[in-house]
């Protein structure tokens, strides 16, 4: 029990740091490498929890994915982020205050949280021994069964954002030379060749 | 000592409170903004898996599943319109983007 506590104080404490250095940090690039470090300890945290292959899926989606979309578009724009920075301390004191309250409310509010013993008769679909079925397995078993229109559902989305994400960056550049299949197909010899009789020493 | 749900609730209570802040300290730059949301997002996950493992219920994992699908959704589709925007104005400043409006 010793090292699951120590290594959940090791990853909460590594994602909050980072999670802080995401905002803080001067360079975007930076808060991107730091967002990365965020998700690989919320990912430990995971684990700690059991979702195994939630976890697995936070580093495959987020850090391979998402996180790289990022990178690319930080690295992509040519911003002047000193200039964006520059009224960062504007409302930082107001922020800092909000997120003090915040922070204290829902950590007073969840702090003592317990179940009270009625909850543990309303559960619909209890966690299987990890000796029996692994979780992957377990979260297969629900999802592609009670689950399945909500899957599908979410296919959509990412279909959706996909070619939503196209059609917004797409663009259709003017003076471009393009090939033109049909036009080259439908050429015939009377339309490309032109015979031309030059007489002798006159030229054309 | 145990670890509990309240131990969960509150690193993800932190997180929450984190990328709120993130915007209020960041509202000039948008692409810190998207990261804050996605850290919010991230915070409402642990909560989901923490739930469903002391709970012992799977239907948590998989709403938390479904979350991570529409953020990716969300991350991908406002970077495309943070692109371009940017190549129609040449600044991804967050105060220009009320010209949008009809």
């Amino acid at each position: 029990m010793g090292l699951q506590v120590l290594f959940f104080y090791l990853f909460a404490f590594i994602a909050v740091a980072s999670a802080f250095m995401v905002i803080a940090a001067r360079n975007p690039v930076y808060s991107v490498l730091f967002l990365i470090l965020t998700f690989f300890n919320s990912a430990g945290l995971f684990l700690l929890t059991g979702a195994e292959f939630l976890a697995m899926i936070l580093l495959v989606v987020y850090v391979g994915a998402v996180a790289v979309l990022f990178l690319f578009v930080v690295m992509m724009l040519d911003i002047d982020f000193a200039e964006l920075r520059a009224g960062v301390l504007e409302y930082a004191p107001i922020g800092a205050l909000i997120g003090l309250i915040l922070a204290a409310e829902l950590i007073i509010v969840v702090g003592g949280a317990t179940f009270s013993p009625e909850v543990a008769k309303a559960i619909s679909m209890p966690i299987p021994a990890v000796t029996e079925r692994t979780n992957t397995a377990a979260l297969g078993d629900v999802l592609y069964t009670h689950y399945v229109y909500f899957f599908q559902i979410a296919g959509l989305v990412l279909l959706v954002a996909m070619i939503g994400a196209i059609v917004l960056t797409l663009r259709h550049r003017e003076n471009i030379k393009r090939q033109n299949i049909p036009q080259q197909v439908a050429r015939t010899p009377e339309t490309a060749v032109e015979v031309i009789t030059v007489k002798p020493g006159q030229g054309i | 000592m145990e670890i509990g749900i309240s131990h969960y609730l509150t690193v993800s209570a932190i997180l929450f409170t984190l990328g709120v802040f993130g915007i209020f300290l960041n509202r000039k730059n948008v692409i810190v903004i998207l990261m804050s949301v996605e850290l919010i997002l991230l915070a409402v996950n642990i909560n989901m898996v923490a739930f469903s493992s002391f709970l012992n219920d799977i239907t948590g994992q998989v709403f938390a599943l479904f979350i991570l699908t529409v953020a990716a959704a969300e991350a991908a589709i406002g970077l495309a319109i943070l692109v371009v925007f940017y190549r129609n104005r040449g600044s991804i400043a967050v105060e220009d983007v009320n010209m949008m409006k009809g």
